[in-house]
């Protein structure tokens, strides 16, 4: 099968890309024991003191593997980033600060904490979902930034 | 064991993240856009992403240990706290400002993506300065 045909049907990507991140979830808890959050991952390594590193290490080596391996199927997807220079680094410290205090992100409330059926996880995913919305709404139809 | 599974675990998650269309933050802001030209294919991601997870989690929930001996670390907190909601909010609006969760962001930066490293630096401060804040409160 060509990959790249395979991707061409948006529909049937977001589907078998989405059974792929849960195979990769359902693999984590139950030989790790762990909540593939990937917020939880990178913020586990800033905190000092903490001894279990080298796990973490190796799950975003993994991550930062795939688009290579990915590579040798077929051609990474077009990927198009319209936010300027300001508005990325606003954005990042509002994500890094946000999932901090809300425990996870799209993958460890959105994914891992809907899949154990977690009602804070349920809650927060709603609640960035519709701050999403809206912020999009905002900057796109009314103020056009 | 466990550190081998979780660089295969990451692996397949990226490759999830790229093959989903997740990776594209200009897909991902259409998905967002319900106003604009609405494009729900990403919604599919989180149900295929959940029907799985849900059958993994409903197993690991009964369980001490995992499969490989490491203890079952799963959160047993069920408050609806302030820090969730107003964290969450605050992920939101930068979710929707760039386009970029976590995942996708670590994903476009190891592919070469000047942009999503500039996110990716940006969230680890952030991430930091949350550290700091929280050191000041002890």
């Amino acid at each position: 099968m060509n990959l790249s045909d395979f991707t061409h049907d948006a529909y049937i990507a977001g589907l078998s890309g989405g059974l792929l991140i849960g195979i990769a979830a359902a693999m984590f808890v139950l030989l790790n024991g762990r909540i593939a959050g990937i917020s939880g991952i990178l913020g586990g390594l800033l905190q000092a003191g903490k001894g279990d590193k080298i796990w973490r290490v190796m799950f975003l080596l993994g991550m930062a593997a795939s688009p290579y391996l990915y590579q040798i199927a077929s051609d990474l997807p077009a990927v198009t980033i319209e936010a300027d220079t300001a508005q990325l680094i606003i954005a990042g410290l509002l994500v890094g600060l946000g999932t901090s205090y809300a425990s996870g992100c799209t993958s460890g409330h959105g994914v891992c904490g809907i899949s154990r059926g977690s009602i804070r996880s349920i809650a927060a995913t709603l609640t960035f979902m519709l701050a999403g919305i809206i912020t999009v709404y905002l900057t796109r139809h009314l103020t056009g930034l | 064991m466990l550190n081998l599974n979780a660089f295969v675990v990451g692996l397949l998650f990226g490759l999830g993240l790229i093959i989903s269309g997740m990776t594209d933050p200009a897909k991902v802001i259409g998905f967002l856009d319900l106003a604009g030209a609405w494009d729900p294919s990403l919604a599919f991601v989180m149900a295929g992403a959940i029907l799985i997870g849900a059958i993994g989690f409903t197993i690991a929930k009964k369980r001490q240990f995992s499969l490989l001996g490491a203890p079952m670390r799963l959160s047993s907190a069920t408050k609806l706290d302030t820090r969730l909601l107003l964290g969450s909010l605050v992920f939101g609006i930068g979710w929707g400002l760039s386009g970029f969760c976590p995942g996708p962001a670590v994903v476009s930066a190891a592919a070469g993506q000047p942009k999503a490293w500039l996110f990716v630096v940006s969230m680890l401060f952030g991430m930091a300065l949350y550290t700091l804040l929280e050191r000041r409160e002890e």
